[in-house]
């Protein structure tokens, strides 16, 4: 092809390709055909995109788009898939839904499936705040340990897991509201009973003052050893676990203006035996407390419980 | 003299509203943006009362063009120093948010955070880097194929340093804490009517350069350059178009919402892609590999089908950002349908770009400005293999959201656009300042060599981490609950960010030795070494055609 008649039909001599005759700054170009493979490869590509935009959704008219003929949709896809999954966990849901929880511990294969179920639900849920291993952080309770703020029975744990603590969403949620002592004590009686406070662990120098105000204002919640009480949420004093600190400063600071964190409930958003295996998940960490099982079962022999 | 007074009251009202605008500002940021652009008002209304002084005028730094027997080559030579520098700062940046997510700690807050310095780095990397190449190489090829000079000298310097303002608004921004959220279009609404405004002045020289061309035919290089150029103004100002909350305020609100918007920003986001890091470089590859090879482009034909195949297809692939959400089906398979017809035809472009050395196939091994254009055109063929392949939805379903993207775009980035991008500087910079040679030959071996295994261990690693992560996500357990929590994801592929910072340091290292070579060519120094193979070139025959005898 000649487009430049000036030009007559020159011969690429490396390739013996015809030159298409245009020239730009010394550029010249090749009349080669463009490459067998690439174009079959091309009309390839374009046989398969009209049978593929025949079989699935693909063009949009005017109020609706086209089917395509496998009816396929992405959110059937999706409701397949989960309900794949759900029919194969179903039929451990459906005991682990029957059974009361307090009677778990009694069926170990069925607890090691609540634990698993749990271990899942945490990381979607409970990671954020209280960590991949469950250790928390400061304001975050540490789950492997033994010390419960509010108990560590499997009872307890799932009923802190519905109601949350200090949560709005719920009339029974676990509620403690530890007072602020900031604006009624001097800085002197709060570094005295800070030390009061830090002498039940060996760390502080307690004082008559210290002592006297402990007993007045503390003891109704916190005993006088320092024990805590679980009724109230009130944390041990006594034990080297501390939620928002243990040095005297973070301490003070606890007495002065006090953090109430909360955690919110779950049971709106997460189904009961999700709960229930959230529940033996936690219980499973290390800390989990037996149930406080009647007297009258404590004598009786062979109830599973040790 | 009137002239001149009418300016110096252009800058002056520029002046007087950037002030107004700081005293009215609704937020830090903006007030600082305000600031920027006084300080450029200032600056321009001191160089223009200095100007009046004809003695000063003749070498001011906006140097108008030497007349028509001269190609006009000022705005290039500044936007090949612009690339260098844009380049090293965006690798840098890249480097930094590498090493943030080995080394949290390097997180300094609030302007040195990951979330600021990411936008910080893509934008320096593409539209700083990137369009200061493509500008200026536009400019160069678009004078040459079209045999003549520059229309319209002085605005183009405008958009040269519109340019450069448009980078420093963005840039600032970004560590500001100036965004609209949407992924590289995120300055905000007056930095982009300000970019509106550059890229038409640029439109306007490349279409007048093109309308004043002494030669018949349109060259391949300028079809792509100006297919890149119109597709960015459409695509940046559809995108863009947003409700100011307040004229003296950074913040404004997307017109679109919901799946609309994110619809839009992926038409633009694919397509700024499609356009500016395909079709511009492509014109770049249309112009400087067959100048470095000394070879006749493979195919006429070739490059009209893939042309307008490319052009078409390439702006309906966008859908495929946005599998299996809240999109509709349809668009999902359309965004797929389109993607792998795409293969073939960009395919076009790396086979024109390679079987033009048909004939010459020595050079890669004697010169090393070839050898990093082979090199740029073989990551471009791998990774607009990729892309189609990506865009299927089962890959897809694997891949998204995953590290697999990142290592797909660094593939491109730095294979491709890097690349070619360096080979072009290696042309330009002895021809530009009229030096016989690089500083050193060598010196592109090192920086071909450090680049390749900066993006060998960039890709494999982040390959490595992609199908890790996709798989980790998805894994379930006998018991059918899922075995892996997302921060068990991260701490697996921690290794694998060390690995890709390693890649991203030794992509630094080639282009510190790269800003090393040009500065000593420059500086008009020659290294004492054994030769190496380049190509010809005349000055004598550098010139576009005119009636006026050659000076």
């Amino acid at each position: 092809m000649a487009n430049d008649p000036h030009n007559e039909t020159r011969v690429d001599q490396p390739t013996g390709t015809e030159f298409v005759g245009h020239e730009w700054d010394g550029i010249e170009e090749l009349n080669t055909p463009l490459p067998r493979w690439w174009l079959w490869t091309f009309y390839a590509t374009i046989v398969w995109a009209v049978v593929y935009v025949v079989l699935y959704p693909a063009w949009p008219l005017v109020n609706n788009a086209t089917q395509g003929v496998l009816g396929w949709t992405s959110r059937g896809q999706l409701a397949e898939e989960i309900s794949t999954a759900d029919m194969a966990r179903q039929g451990v849901r459906d005991q682990i839904a029957a059974i009361d929880i307090v009677k778990l511990p009694a069926n170990p294969e069925l607890m090691q499936r609540a634990v698993a179920g749990g271990a899942a639900a945490f990381k979607v849920n409970c990671v954020q705040c209280h960590g991949a291993g469950a250790a928390g952080s400061p304001g975050y309770p540490n789950l492997n340990d033994d010390d419960w703020i509010w108990g560590g029975d499997l009872e307890a744990i799932e009923f802190t897991l519905q109601h949350g603590i200090r949560w709005e969403g719920s009339a029974q949620t676990r509620f403690s509201l530890m007072p602020g002592f900031g604006e009624v004590f001097s800085d002197g009686q709060i570094n005295a009973l800070a030390g009061h406070v830090l002498s039940f662990t060996d760390r502080g120098q307690s004082s008559a003052t210290g002592a006297e105000l402990y007993d007045i204002n503390c003891v109704a919640c916190h005993q006088a050893n320092g024990s805590g009480n679980r009724t109230f949420g009130a944390p041990a004093l006594n034990d080297a676990i501390w939620l928002y600190g243990s040095s005297e400063a973070e301490v003070r600071q606890q007495i002065a203006v006090p953090n109430h964190g909360v955690m919110p409930g779950w049971k709106d958003r997460l189904d009961p035996v999700t709960i229930k295996m959230l529940a033996a998940y936690v219980h499973s960490l290390g800390g989990g407390e037996t149930l406080p099982a009647p007297e009258v079962a404590v004598l009786e022999e062979g109830n599973g419980q040790p | 003299m009137e002239g001149v007074l009418g300016r110096v009251g252009l800058w002056f009202v520029v002046l007087i509203l950037a002030l107004g605008a700081y005293l009215g500002a609704q937020d830090a940021g903006f007030a600082v943006h305000a600031v920027i652009v006084g300080i450029v008002a200032t600056g321009l209304l001191l160089f223009t009362v200095m100007r009046y002084n004809p003695l000063t005028a003749a070498q001011s730094i906006f140097k108008m063009p030497p007349g028509p027997s001269r190609y006009d080559d000022d705005v290039i030579r500044w936007g090949v120093i612009a690339t260098v520098f844009w380049g090293m700062a965006g690798f840098l940046a890249g480097l930094i948010i590498a090493l943030q997510m080995v080394l949290p700690e390097l997180n300094i807050e609030p302007w040195l955070n990951f979330g600021r310095l990411r936008p910080l780095h893509t934008s320096a990397v593409i539209f700083a880097f990137g369009g200061n190449a493509l500008i200026a190489t536009s400019f160069y090829v678009v004078q040459r194929t079209c045999r003549t000079t520059l229309a319209f000298p002085g605005l183009a310097r405008f958009v040269f340093w519109g340019y450069q303002l448009f980078i420093v608004l963005a840039a600032t921004g970004y560590l500001l804490g100036i965004t609209q959220s949407k992924e590289y279009a995120e300055p905000e609404w007056y930095v982009d009517l300000w970019l509106t405004i550059v890229w038409v002045a640029y439109f306007i020289v490349f279409l007048g350069t093109i309308v004043r061309r002494h030669e018949p035919h349109i060259y391949v290089a300028n079809w792509f350059y100006l297919a890149f150029i119109l597709t960015v103004a459409m695509l940046h100002i559809v995108n863009n178009l947003a409700v100011p909350i307040s004229l003296t305020g950074s913040r404004s609100y997307s017109v679109f919402a919901g799946v609309q918007d994110a619809l839009t920003q992926w038409w633009y986001g694919h397509n700024a892609v499609g356009f500016f890091l395909t079709a511009g470089f492509l014109a770049m590859m249309y112009y400087f590999v067959p100048k470095q090879a000394e070879r006749p482009v493979y195919s006429y034909r070739l490059s009209i089908i893939h042309f307008w195949s490319l052009i078409f297809l390439y702006i309906w692939a966008g859908p495929h950002h946005l599998h299996y959400t809240a999109l509709p089906d349809w668009a999902q398979t359309l965004g797929m349908v389109f993607s792998i017809v795409l293969w073939m035809p960009s395919w076009g472009g790396m086979i024109n770009g390679l079987m033009t050395l048909n004939g010459a196939w020595d050079k890669v091994r004697t010169d090393p400005i070839i050898r990093m254009m082979v090199m740029a055109l073989a990551f471009y063929g791998m990774s607009t293999f990729e892309g189609p392949m990506m865009s299927i939805k089962a890959v897809n379903s694997l891949s998204h959201y995953t590290d697999w993207t990142i290592g797909h775009v660094h593939s491109g980035a730095l294979g491709w656009n890097g690349m070619i991008t360096f080979a072009c500087m290696y042309f330009l910079v002895p021809r530009l300042w009229n030096r016989e040679r690089m500083y050193s030959m060598r010196m592109i071996n090192w920086h071909f060599w450090l680049a390749t295994l900066g993006i060998v261990f960039y890709a494999a690693s982040m390959w490595v981490a992609g199908i890790t992560q996709g798989l980790m996500w998805r894994e379930y357990g006998a018991d059918g609950y899922l075995v892996n929590s997302f921060v068990d994801t991260v701490e697996a592929l921690k290794p694998m960010y060390a690995a890709r910072a390693f890649g991203g340091l030794l992509y630094l290292s080639g282009a510190i030795v790269m800003t090393y070579n040009v500065w000593m060519t420059i500086a008009g120094k020659l290294r004492d070494e054994e030769p190496m193979a380049q190509a010809a070139h005349d000055p004598a025959k550098d010139r576009p055609i005119t009636a006026v005898p050659a000076e």
